[in-house]
């Protein structure tokens, strides 16, 4: 299997320090900053290079502020869209 | 790191700074914000799980394509306001009242795909008579219910899904069942009503479940084009402000206290 490398960006804005991101990252790729945002809150940072690009964070992201990006290290497979639950439905509709 | 690093760190996520070796490019995107989710900073406390509902929501939007064909209405409570995150035609409604207008709209607008978004008090104290009318009648809508165990908006008083012991504003001591009563499983009860087609519990506190609630919303529009009758998809949720706990303390919570009273899964499916 191709090794995946993964990165994430973080609407910092957004974002208001929960931490949900960090205990969903099984990579513990996430800290929290020190020093806050314009709201005043203690935003998020990616902190190691360990990222896979599984999207756990960002499923739990209740402020939907994270964009995860994914590549294999093969060239430019690309991967189809995981939050995609679209295409595993069945379900004829008229 | 040193703490000279550390800060340049910082100052790279605040100017959003990407480097040109960077993989964040739009041929990679796994996962991005729903277009239907708007962008903007939503009201809600840190944490909340009234966020990914309805970020979860506005996915489902997005990838059946029915931006145009969808009606929602907000309740009051915390989500009072959720016509400013979606970018879909929405109502506000009465406190409780949510389901009853939802039957308005779909039957004047019976090719709209319509769902009311309310919270357990909303949908189970002040509200139970029209949900309980509406889903006995069958009207064709989604009904996503969030059930926290408390009411969130007005500052944590007991709600009839208030776990037995639990503290509120309104049962200091904890909720005690011989004066309180026991908390209401009012999905269950609406799965026996002839009325409702698919009936589900679901949770957004962790991504697995995440994953399952979305595609729980999904078939909740999907059958409403078949005209069987309600579906009702009830999200198990958080509060951390008025659980007095972290986000992350207050999910953990959820999953010792809440899931054991509100096991997850299927409660009615369709039987053919
Ligand atoms: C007729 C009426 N009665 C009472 C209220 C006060 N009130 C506002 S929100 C709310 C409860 C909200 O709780 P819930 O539906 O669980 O939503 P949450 O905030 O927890 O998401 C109450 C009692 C009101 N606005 N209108
Ligand atoms: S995408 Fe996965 S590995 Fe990367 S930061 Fe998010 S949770 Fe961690
Ligand atoms: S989950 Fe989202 S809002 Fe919460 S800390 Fe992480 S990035 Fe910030
Ligand atoms: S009071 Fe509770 S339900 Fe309301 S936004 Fe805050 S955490 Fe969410
Ligand atoms: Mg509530």
């Amino acid at each position: 299997m191709a090794k995946v490398k993964g990165d994430i960006i973080i609407d910092i804005e957004k974002c208001k320090g929960c931490e949900l991101c960090i205990e969903a990252c099984p990579q513990g790729s996430l800290e929290t900053s020190r020093k806050v945002n314009n709201k005043g809150y203690l935003y998020i940072v990616k902190v190691e290079d360990t990222c896979t690009g599984c999207t756990n964070c960002a499923l739990v992201c209740p402020e939907g502020g994270i964009t995860v990006y994914r590549k294999t290290e093969k060239g430019k497979e690309q991967i189809a869209k995981i939050s995609n639950v679209t295409k595993d439905m069945e379900l004829k509709v008229n | 790191m040193s703490m000279n690093e550390r800060d340049l760190l910082e100052d790279k996520h605040f100017e959003q700074v990407i480097s040109d070796e960077s993989i964040c490019t739009k041929e990679n995107i796994v996962y991005e914000k729903p277009e239907t989710l708007l962008d903007v900073s939503m009201h809600y406390c840190p944490g909340c799980g009234h966020g990914v509902a309805h970020r979860i929501l506005a996915e489902v939007i997005d990838e059946l394509g029915i931006q145009q064909e969808v009606i929602g209405v907000a309740p009051v409570g915390c989500s009072v306001l959720a016509y400013n995150y979606l970018n879909i035609d929405m109502s506000e409604a009465a406190h409780g009242r949510a389901s009853a207008v939802a039957t308005g709209i779909k039957r004047v607008l019976p090719e709209k795909y319509v769902f009311s978004y309310q919270g357990d008090g909303d949908l189970a104290a002040i509200g139970t008579g029209e949900t309980i009318h509406t889903c006995n009648r069958g009207e064709n809508i989604l009904i996503i219910f969030i059930n926290n165990g408390i009411y969130g908006m007005t500052g944590g008083q007991m709600a009839p899904t208030t776990l037995p012991g639990m503290k509120s504003t309104t049962s200091p001591f904890g909720r005690d069942v011989a004066t309180m009563g026991a908390p209401l499983k009012i999905t269950e009860l609406l799965a026996q009503l002839p009325g409702t087609y698919y009936v589900t519990r679901q949770s957004v506190h962790k991504p697995l479940n995440v994953r399952k609630a979305k595609k729980a919303i999904q078939k909740g529009f999907e059958y409403q084009k078949l005209n069987k009758g309600t579906c009702f998809v009830e999200i198990v949720s958080n509060c951390p402000s008025n659980w007095k706990m972290t986000p992350v303390e207050s999910n953990k919570w959820l999953d010792e206290n809440m899931l054991p009273f509100y096991p997850l899964g299927d409660i009615k499916v369709p039987k053919d």
